[in-house]
């Protein structure tokens, strides 16, 4: 028998991002909006860390769960930040990035024919994970008029009553969109009437402009029915050192960590080092981080209302998703602004059901380059 | 944090932002701005605007010296008298009182060694409450008032990401 690719992996299309950024790489002179990474390093404390862990060799595996003392600087960390109470004994898995966690969270809770409500438009990396854990996907669209926040109506309409889990992401990539825990009930009186597992994408968390986070596991009835995920990739600029966990009850994380175990061992011992560094002395540098960004968004909200550009407040995350201007589709606008003025920014229909007619646009790059890719898009819809 | 903390933070960060991008950074209207940076000025609260140079990067020879300076006070003369006198001479670019081993905290500016050196012994040295000087010469500058001189900062993420 020859190496034959498996019906699933084949069902699954490479991702919409990969054609942008082959036509991106093309030129050098291209300023990107379409970057889903921080353009910060970890801070140095963070880095240091590492760097001193590996000069003492602390090189071999750690607990298949992560660093006790991890464990137990994040259990201390979410309650002080988000309420949510985690033991670092039980509750508490340490991955190799959140993207693992979801991964693994997938293959441990779903079986062949289960339903995964996936809230779009998405990071693109959820309708995969669930069709490679052998369920199937049921895209749920948010709209515009909602700022793209997911509503019980949604829910609803798409046919999630049946579903078996709901997979979100607050703040959203790409949209930017924030729930607050008032927007967030009816999701959860949804998924208590229905009976539905979620799976909440937290890693934008501590990226939010305009409210406090709140967690869907912190809403009546919700804690013993939600895994939380959540990592040091973008609150800490580590996306690199690839670190992330789950939290959820006692026997579900034990779930997650058998995958784990036999998946992946333990994730990475210099990152978790690192990690451990970033929670206990890292807050302030987070915070310049945060207040940057936000000049940063508010910068690029009011060059688009200049423009006329319709585009949402976005609230969270380091991404605005304005519509595009013109009669053409998301991809053909990106195409050509990209072609003609070397600005690059990600068609909206790339993130699924939702995102079409909308671009998204990374604002995690210097003010230098918001500011002249900001003149290259005007001039490019002025032409 | 206020919109004044905010105007302050951006202006540490690059004075050269213009009024437009302050106002959009902001949320406030360019009018507000204009008028925030007036209040910050006349209060002195914004003493001034300065480039960050790197000057070996020029054909311009600059010496830097940090000056550790010793001072006596005695009933008509307090530090604030000193230092008034010091911070008038133009060589003089930062004038510091600090805790420790020394009173002042100096730095000096000039065009040569030699320069800064009849600084120090003909205008510092000989006044009166200044009873002992040590001057260490700036050999190489890495990083200046936040800034990283000689950093590479080239951006190596993926130019498209999800």
């Amino acid at each position: 028998m020859g190496l034959d690719i498996s019906e699933r992996v084949r069902s699954v299309p490479p991702s919409g991002i990969r054609r942008f950024f082959e036509l991106a790489e093309e030129r050098d002179d291209v300023i990107s909006l379409g970057v889903g990474e921080p353009d910060f390093s970890a801070p140095w404390a963070a880095r240091d860390a590492a760097i001193d862990s590996l000069e003492r060799g602390r090189t071999s595996y750690t607990s298949n769960r992560g660093l006790l003392e991890l464990r137990q600087a994040i259990s201390g960390h979410v309650e002080d930040r988000y309420d949510l109470g985690y033991d670092a004994d039980e509750e508490i898995l340490v991955t190799t990035g959140v993207s693992e966690a979801v991964d693994a969270t997938l293959r441990a809770l779903v079986d062949p024919g289960d339903t995964v409500a996936v809230v779009e438009p998405a990071y693109i990396s959820y309708v995969p994970g669930v069709i490679f854990a052998g369920g199937e996907p049921l895209r749920v669209p948010t709209r515009e008029a909602d700022e793209f926040k997911l509503t019980y109506e949604a829910l609803e309409s798409a046919g999630a009553a049946d579903a078996d889990l709901l997979m979100l992401c607050y703040p959203n990539n790409p949209t930017g969109a924030v729930m607050t825990g008032e927007e967030l009930e009816p999701v959860a009186e949804f998924c208590r009437e229905h009976d539905i597992g979620v799976l909440s994408d937290e890693i934008y968390a501590e990226l939010q402009y305009e409210n406090e986070h709140t967690s869907i596991a912190t809403l009546p009835g919700m804690r013993e029915r939600t895994v939380v995920f959540n990592g040091f990739s973008k609150a800490y600029a580590m996306t690199g050192l690839r670190l992330g966990y789950a939290m959820a009850p006692p026997e579900v994380t034990t779930a997650i960590n058998r995958v784990h175990q036999y998946g992946m061992l333990s994730a990475p011992t210099t990152a978790q080092y690192a990690a451990l560094e970033a929670l206990r002395s890292c807050d302030d540098e987070v915070e310049a981080m945060v207040d940057e960004y936000d000049r940063r968004r508010r910068f690029v909200l009011s060059r688009f209302d200049e423009m006329g550009i319709d585009c949402f407040r976005a609230r969270g995350a380091f991404y605005v998703f304005p519509e595009v201007p013109t009669d053409e589709s998301a991809e053909a606008f990106a195409e050509g602004l990209l072609r003609e003025e070397g600005v690059a920014m990600v068609p909206g229909d790339a993130f699924g059901d939702g995102g079409e007619g909308h671009l998204r646009v990374s604002y995690a790059t210097g003010l230098d380059d918001l500011r002249e890719a900001m003149a290259r898009f005007e001039a490019y819809i002025s032409d | 944090m206020t919109a004044r903390d905010d105007l302050l933070d951006l202006l540490v960060e690059d004075a050269r932002h213009t009024t437009a991008d302050l106002a959009r950074m902001t949320d406030l209207t360019e009018d507000e701005v204009e008028a925030a940076l007036a209040d910050l000025e006349s209060e002195g609260v914004v003493a001034g605007y300065q480039a960050i140079v790197d000057w070996e990067k020029t054909d311009r020879e600059v010496v830097r010296a940090t000056v550790e300076l010793n001072v006596t006070l005695d009933r008509e003369t307090g530090y604030g008298d000193i230092a008034e006198r010091l911070a008038r001479f133009p060589q003089v670019k930062t004038l510091r009182l600090v805790s420790g081993d020394y009173d002042f905290l100096m730095e000096v500016e000039g065009s040569s060694m030699h320069d800064v050196s009849i600084f120090i012994s003909e205008k510092v040295a000989p006044v009166p409450e200044v009873t002992q000087t040590v001057t260490h010469y700036v050999m190489t500058t890495y990083k200046d008032r936040g800034v990283a001189l000689n950093d590479d900062d080239d951006d190596d993420r993926l130019s498209v990401s999800p």
